[in-house]
Formats: structure tokens, C-alpha cells, sequence
């Protein structure tokens, strides 16, 4: 299969724990991305991204160059760059991977878009929960500073950049970019009133960037490589480039894999040695939590993002989670709604009030404690929430929501009908143990 | 391409573990003010940021670990002086956060993650071999003062579901089995 056969760009130095290490780092071609973009006009790197098709891994897909663009020029005003690596999304551990693997990798890629945009200070906000991958981070960001690559002249060519790690407290919405910004300012992360934009007021009042964590992962290879090259990788020139699938769920070999842009999930399920313990696939979820399921029939689609989108879910965050006939489609969008209702911010009514009637509906339904009304209800609220919120998460909170009701109406209705859940509870453990 | 080893920290600049260093305590012992080692980083920690306020939350996670896992009223206002913001101020942060804690926990802090990942790989039966070791609800505290758990939102690890985190520590693709040894080998 053509996908197995994937050399790994993101993930080359995972089996090679000597790239922790700045030497081990810089002899698999490491920092030469960044001493070429350094030797590049900003606005040319900056062209070179755009012109890539990147687009960012976190889970909106927006153009990376693009967003650079966006940023002021000129050196008055301080800019920041904040990285995302707030990795919270249900499904999601690939930034963890990237960071605990090869730290090098990020700064490398921080570094170049803060010399593209001209910015002198990144915050890689990492979640709480993250400490291993901090002390790594950590780590080395100080030999980076050592060697001259991080600090008053990068790499000797006078140009400034500070970089710092910030640590969360345990927020999904500090993920979204104007709650990270809040929180990273020391204040409760609730979503800001947009425009402005980031680009334009950010972090301290000031012109900034926020990427995520695989994103900027990949900026270093752009420049070292080339946009050609880069392009010549994936479905067609709206999905470009390297990408890493999180599979997780009813699955042999759960893990992070990378391949080119666009696997069909068919493929990406054999990779991941295909169904548990030889189940029958009843479900996926291509793009985390937020996103809509995709049924077994739709095994064959590509996991980019225009093809996602059309299919009426999203690639989001490319966590793939898989589900087998023996799952509760109910009892699983109800724990995804408490999800939701936990981390509302509850800055908006209908996102507070919605996530919370979302949760305890479906909870009623799966204990078999449903109304014949509320699959009704739920559409009501479902429609309430669209469109009210300030930012994307009473959104994403309706993505499962909504396809649960469209693509498993019936199972729903069971529910109801029969007052009680039709699954028995299965065991998972390998070793049968209980 | 999973690490299947539980992922030990290093020396994280902020960590979950208790510690109980030297410090101004009331003749109460309880601690009214930050280790003379805690408030030098404080200090670095300031130069980092334009402004005072954004090292609050790097802050908390330090008071945090100065006052046994936990923030206390006294803890906050200690906070609240280094880092100049009135104490209502920090409070609306401290509760908004999930790993800030306004309650006494366990001198091991023991989060199940629960989300669907883990779910589909058993995470329910790992929750209740937690609950029925440990014998308190969620939230409470051992009687010996040695654990306190909770359910927890997705980690991160769902290539090695189901698992738990414990003080800094993941431990991975559990069973009900697995979870009464780790638990009987805490200190």
C-alpha cells in the first residue's frame, strides 16, 4: 500500500532519541532551515509558506502564510508568536509526540515564523497536564540558548528571539486563540469579541501570531525543501504536505501516524493493523470531538480537509476515533456532551445553558429515561446554539450531536422506546481481568 | 509509535508533586508567605511577561506546590501580593481552572481519564477498581491523607488507553488488575 511506504518528515526522529540532543538534532539536518530563512528576506519566507499551502494542523485549516501576512510590518510595536500546545481535544495526542520526540523541531520552526513576521518573543502555551513534555521543552530551549540559537543574535545574525514555555491549568478553551491569549495574559480563558483579530491585537495588545504545535513543526522542512516539494505531497493543492493521524478507539495499534495529506480512512485503519480484536466497523470520527461521525460506509473517504468538510464533518484536529458494532452511539455522544458541558466557558447563554440541556438529555435517553420529545428537544437546542456563541465551541459541541441524530435516529428511538439501552456493557482488557 | 513506558518528569518548572519546603509558617504551622526559594522564581518568572498579572497562573501552579497541592485562602493572598492583583482577582482564575484546586487533595493526585478514547478501551472499569481500592467518592481524601481522585477530561493518551495520571506520572493501557498494584505501590 502506497502509504505505508510514506518516508516520515514530522516524525523522522522518533525512533532516534539522539534528536533530543541539539548534536544528534543537527546532524539529521537540523537548524539549516532556519540559518536559510535567516539568509531570505521575512516577506519572502513568508511567500514561500504561503505559497506551500500549509495550513494549520490545529483544526480550523487556515492558510499558515496567510495568517503571517496578516501581521503589521515594521518595527515599532512588539509582535509575539504563540504556539498552541494546548493539545485538549479529545482524540488528539500528536503535538505531545512531537514535542516529547523532537522538541528541536518546534523551535526551529518557532524561530522562523518569528523572523518571517518579525516577532521577538514566542510563548509555547503547553497544557498542564503535559509536565514530561514540558521538561523536555524545557530542556532544550536552554541548550538552544547555549548555542546561540535562541536569545540576542540567532545564530550569530543579530536577530533577537526569546522563547518561553507557559504552562496551562487545565482549560479546553484555552486552545481556542483568543481564550489562549486571555489566559496567557493571567485571566480566566474566556473567548474574546472578534474583530480584532490576533494578528492585529494579540497577546498584550500587540500584533500576534498563534500556531499550532504541528504546524510550526512543519515550517522548518518548507524552507529546507522547498514549497514545490511540499505541494507535491498530498490530494491536490488545497491539502498539501505531511500530516499525522492520532487513531485511537477499536483499533489493533492505536498511535500517531504520518503519512501524505489525505489517507482514505480505510487505509489509515489498516495501518493501524485494522479492527479490534477483528470487530466489525460501525463508526468513525475523523477530527476530534468537535467533529461530525462518519459511518462505516464512508470508510473510503480521504481524510483531507475539503473532502471531510463535504462529507459534512471536518478533519479538525485529525484525531480518528473508531468505534465497533458493539458501541453505544448514545451512551458515546452523551460523554463528548458532557465534555462540552464541562469546559463552556459559560461566557454565552446559549453555549452555557445549551451544553448543559445537550448533556442531560442524551444522559436521560441512554439511562432509558428518554421522552418521546427529545430527539425534537435536542434538534431545538441543537439549532439555538448555532450561531449564538462567541467563539467555535458551542459548535463543536453540536457536531456529534447533530450526526447522532441524522445517522442514528433509530438507535436513538430504541432507546426510548424500550426504556433502556440496548448494549450490553462489554470488557475491553486484554487480559480479561475485571 | 506510542511510548509505552509511563512518561516520568524530569524536573518540570511546575509540577503536581506535594512538596513541603522551609518557609514562614504561623506559629499554627499553617504557611502564610512563599520559600525564599519559591519567590526567586517568582522573579524570573516575571521577567518573562510584559506584565505582572500574565505570570499569575505560572504562579498559582507554584503556591500550589508550596502549599501541598492545594490553595488555600492563605495561599491565594500570597499570591495576590507577589503578583499585585486583588485576591477576588485571583480566585475568578483559580476557579475557572481545572488543576487549580480550592479543596484539600491527596497527597497523591489521581486523575482517570474518562473521555470517549478511554471509554471505548474499558476506562469505566478502571474508575471503579480506583474507587473501590481507595474506598472514598470522588474528590474526598483517603483517611490516611495518601490519595484523592477524579474523573478527568481526554489526556492525551489515547493510544495507550485506558489510563490515569498520578502526581506527574501517566500510566498506561491499564487494567483493573494493574491499577490495584500501582496503587498498593504508592508511598
Amino acid at each position: 500500500m502506497a502509504a505505508a511506504a510514506f518516508e516520515p518528515v514530522l516524525t523522522r526522529n522518533v525512533g532516534n532519541p539522539a534528536a533530543l540532543t541539539l548534536d544528534g538534532y543537527r546532524k539529521g539536518g537540523g537548524y539549516e532551515g532556519l540559518a536559510k530563512a535567516l539568509k531570505m528576506e521575512p516577506d519572502a519566507v513568508i511567500d514561500e509558506v504561503k505559497r506551500s499551502g500549509l495550513r494549520g494542523r490545529g483544526g480550523a485549516g487556515f492558510s499558515a502564510g496567510m495568517k503571517w501576512s496578516f501581521i503589521p510590518k515594521g518595527k515599532g510595536k512588539p509582535k509575539y508568536l504563540v504556539c498552541n500546545a494546548d493539545e485538549s481535544e479529545p482524540g488528539t495526542f500528536k503535538d505531545r509526540l512531537l514535542m516529547e520526540k523532537d522538541p528541536h523541531q518546534l523551535i526551529e520552526g518557532c524561530a522562523i515564523c518569528c523572523w518571517a513576521v518579525q516577532a521577538s518573543t514566542t510563548y509555547i502555551y503547553i497544557r498542564g497536564e503535559y509536565t514530561y513534555a514540558n521538561g523536555v521543552m524545557e530542556q532544550a530551549i536552554k541548550d538552544a540558548y547555549q548555542a546561540g540559537i535562541l536569545g540576542d543574535s540567532v545564530l550569530g545574525s543579530g536577530f533577537k528571539l526569546d522563547v518561553y514555555m507557559h504552562q496551562g491549568a487545565g482549560a479546553y478553551i484555552c486552545g481556542e486563540e483568543t481564550g489562549m491569549i486571555e489566559s496567557l495574559e493571567g485571566k480566566r480563558g474566556q473567548p474574546r469579541v472578534k474583530p480584532p483579530f490576533p494578528a492585529v491585537v494579540g497577546a498584550f495588545g500587540a500584533p500576534t501570531v498563534i500556531n499550532n504545535v504541528e504546524t510550526l513543526a512543519n515550517v522548518p522542512h518548507i524552507v529546507t525543501r522547498g514549497a514545490d516539494w511540499f505541494k507535491s505531497i498530498g490530494t491536490d493543492e488545497r491539502n498539501t504536505g505531511p500530516k499525522l493521524y492520532a487513531i485511537s478507539g477499536h483499533v489493533e495499534r492505536p498511535g500517531t501516524y504520518e503519512t501524505a495529506i489525505g489517507i482514505p480512512f480505510s487505509a489509515l485503519l489498516d495501518l493501524a493493523g485494522g479492527m479490534y480484536r477483528g470487530g466489525t466497523l460501525k463508526a468513525y470520527i475523523p477530527g476530534g470531538a468537535s467533529a461530525a461521525i462518519l459511518t462505516a460506509d464512508q470508510a473510503h473517504l480521504a481524510l483531507d480537509f475539503d473532502t471531510m468538510a463535504k462529507a459534512g464533518s471536518m478533519l479538525g484536529s485529525a484525531a480518528v476515533m473508531v468505534m465497533d458494532d458493539s458501541t453505544c452511539m448514545v451512551r458515546s455522544v452523551a460523554r463528548l456532551a458532557k465534555f462540552f458541558n464541562h469546559e463552556s466557558c459559560g461566557q454565552c447563554t446559549p453555549c452555557r445553558e445549551g451544553t448543559n440541556w445537550l448533556e442531560l438529555l442524551l444522559t436521560r435517553i441512554e439511562h432509558g429515561e428518554g421522552r418521546p420529545d427529545d430527539p425534537q428537544l435536542l434538534r431545538s437546542v441543537c439549532k439555538n446554539m448555532n450561531g449564538t456563541a462567541l467563539c467555535a465551541l458551542a459548535e463543536a459541541a453540536i457536531g456529534p450531536v447533530d450526526s447522532l441524530i441524522k445517522r442514528f435516529s433509530e438507535e436513538v428511538d430504541q432507546h426510548i422506546r424500550d426504556r433502556a439501552c440496548p448494549f450490553p456493557h462489554r470488557r475491553h482488557f486484554s487480559n480479561g481481568a475485571s | 509509535m506510542s511510548d509505552p513506558a509511563a512518561s516520568p518528569s524530569p524536573s518540570p518548572a511546575v509540577s503536581d508533586a506535594a512538596a513541603a519546603p522551609a518557609g514562614s509558617t504561623e506559629p499554627g504551622g499553617e504557611r502564610r508567605e512563599f520559600s525564599a526559594a519559591a519567590r526567586a522564581q517568582l522573579q524570573e518568572l516575571f521577567k518573562r511577561y510584559p506584565t505582572r498579572e500574565a505570570a499569575l497562573i505560572p504562579a498559582l501552579h507554584i503556591a500550589q506546590r508550596e502549599w501541598g497541592g492545594w490553595l488555600p485562602d492563605a495561599a491565594i493572598a500570597a499570591v495576590a501580593r507577589e503578583v499585585e492583583l486583588p485576591a477576588a482577582k485571583v480566585y475568578g482564575v483559580v476557579t475557572f481552572y481545572d488543576l487549580l484546586h480550592q479543596h484539600q487533595v491527596g497527597r497523591h493526585r489521581i486523575r482517570i481519564c474518562t473521555n470517549l478514547p478511554c471509554m471505548l478501551r474499558g476506562s469505566d472499569e478502571i474508575m471503579a477498581a480506583v474507587r473501590q481500592h481507595l474506598g472514598v467518592g470522588e474528590n474526598e481524601v483517603t483517611p490516611d491523607g495518601r490519595c484523592s481522585y477524579v474523573h478527568f477530561e481526554c489526556l492525551g493518551s489515547c493510544d495507550t488507553a485506558p489510563m490515569m495520571m498520578i502526581d506527574d506520572t501517566y500510566h498506561e493501557n491499564l487494567t483493573p488488575e494493574r491499577v490495584r498494584q500501582i496503587l498498593g505501590d504508592l508511598d
